[in-house]
């Protein structure tokens, strides 16, 4: 039985694709047989972020209405064994997926797979809502910025009530907080809300903290799963945030400005990583 | 801190700000959405018959449904106007 984890926020640009694709790829190169699926009807993007773009035939709405099977929709991916990416549809209108339909196919990955991790679009709405419905536990991306910490929030209330274990009655739904974007330096000068400030609204256990950081950028210029760039901050990061999931003992990085010189103070360095 | 922050004029730590305000309306929605569905409704009619013999507008009555192990509990809190400044407006509207 595979364990089903929903990437969701509420807020759109907050980092789900990106944290869905280094979180997906984390777990298969620790040896799970991984599958990461885009919901984003309309607005596929995950097959971009990593890299197999051009190897898309059939999609996700095609298996949920059975034009495909899943041997021909699931792409394997090349870098990694284990890591299979279930693309989202791109012309379809965004109601093409139905429950019972998701559902069936998410029960016939569960007995392949260990982990089926569910890239949720932006919004509270119907297509998210069905991201998150069959999830076993949640990773709520937030940016430290008013509008992202409300909308997790709303989500998390969503998660509360119409989820299928709050229907059901079962455990709650296990979530995680990860805070995306962070700049030490601005949270610190305090532009920025800081990560006790976050915790202490959300108030739900924090998996990771991920620094605003360029490697991001690059990483999904070049299709390449950001935790591959194990030089970058936040390749480091997100691999922290795969081994506190598996139960490691990890210590939050990349969380304090750097102190600097002062002459790097009056003459900005240019090759500062972290903004 | 560098020696350039003194020139700037002291202003509000924005953060703080920003968890204020954030704490505030969170705990607002919270409170508002674990609710059944009539309740905005419920509020609404309530405020147009409290309205019918005070002078209050919306912002005065909250209504809040809280959740104990065996039954729920139907806060309803309203914010009378001063009685001083009620009056007045009575008599105003008397003479008119
Ligand atoms: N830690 C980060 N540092 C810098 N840029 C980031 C970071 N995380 C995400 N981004 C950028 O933010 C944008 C939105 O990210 P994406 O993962 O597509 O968000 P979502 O799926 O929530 O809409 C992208 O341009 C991405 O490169
Ligand atoms: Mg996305």
């Amino acid at each position: 039985m595979a364990k089903i984890i929903v990437v969701t926020s509420g807020k759109g640009g907050v980092g789900k694709t990106t944290t869905s694709a280094a979180f997906g790829t984390g777990l298969a190169l620790r040896g799970y047989k991984t599958v990461v699926i885009d919901f984003d009807v309309g607005l596929r993007n995950l097959d971009l972020v990593m890299g197999c773009e051009r190897r898309v035939v059939y999609d996700f709405v095609n298996v949920v209405n059975e034009e495909s099977n899943l041997t021909q929709s699931l792409i394997k991916d090349k870098r990694v064994s284990n890591l299979y990416i279930l693309p989202a549809s791109q012309t379809r209108d965004k109601d093409a997926l139905t429950k019972e339909g998701v559902e069936r196919v998410l029960n016939e990955l569960s007995k392949e797979f260990d982990y089926i991790i569910c890239d949720s679009p932006a919004g509270i709405e119907k297509g998210a809502q069905l991201a998150l419905y069959f999830a076993d536990e949640a990773i709520i991306v937030t940016n430290p910025e008013v509008s992202s910490v409300r909308d997790s929030d709303r989500i998390l209330g969503i998660l509360a009530s119409k989820s299928r274990r709050s229907e059901n009655g079962q455990e709650h739904v296990k979530e995680h907080l990860l805070l995306t974007r962070y700049s030490p330096m601005r949270a610190e000068r305090g532009d920025m809300l800081n990560i006790q400030d976050v915790t202490d609204i959300l108030a739900i256990p924090l998996i990771g903290v991920i620094p605003e950081s360029k490697a991001v950028l690059q990483a999904s210029n070049a299709g390449v799963p950001v935790i591959l760039d194990k030089l970058s901050e936040a390749g480091q990061a997100y691999s922290d945030v795969v081994g506190r999931f598996l139960g490691e003992e990890r210590p939050h990085r990349f969380i304090n400005a750097q102190k600097k010189g002062i002459l790097s103070r009056i003459f900005k360095t240019k090759e500062e990583e972290t903004v | 801190m560098s020696i350039f922050d003194y020139f700037r004029p002291h202003r509000r730590n924005s953060a703080s700000l920003a968890k204020e305000r954030l704490q505030i309306i969170v705990s607002h929605e919270r409170a508002t959405r674990n609710g059944p569905d009539f309740l905005p409704k419920l509020q609404e009619e309530l405020v147009g018959v409290i309205a019918k013999y005070v002078d209050i507008d919306e912002e005065q009555v909250k209504v809040a449904l809280e959740q104990r192990d065996e039954f729920s509990v139907l806060e309803l809190n309203i914010t009378l106007p001063d009685c001083e400044q009620a009056r007045k407006r009575q008599v105003e509207n008397a003479v008119a």
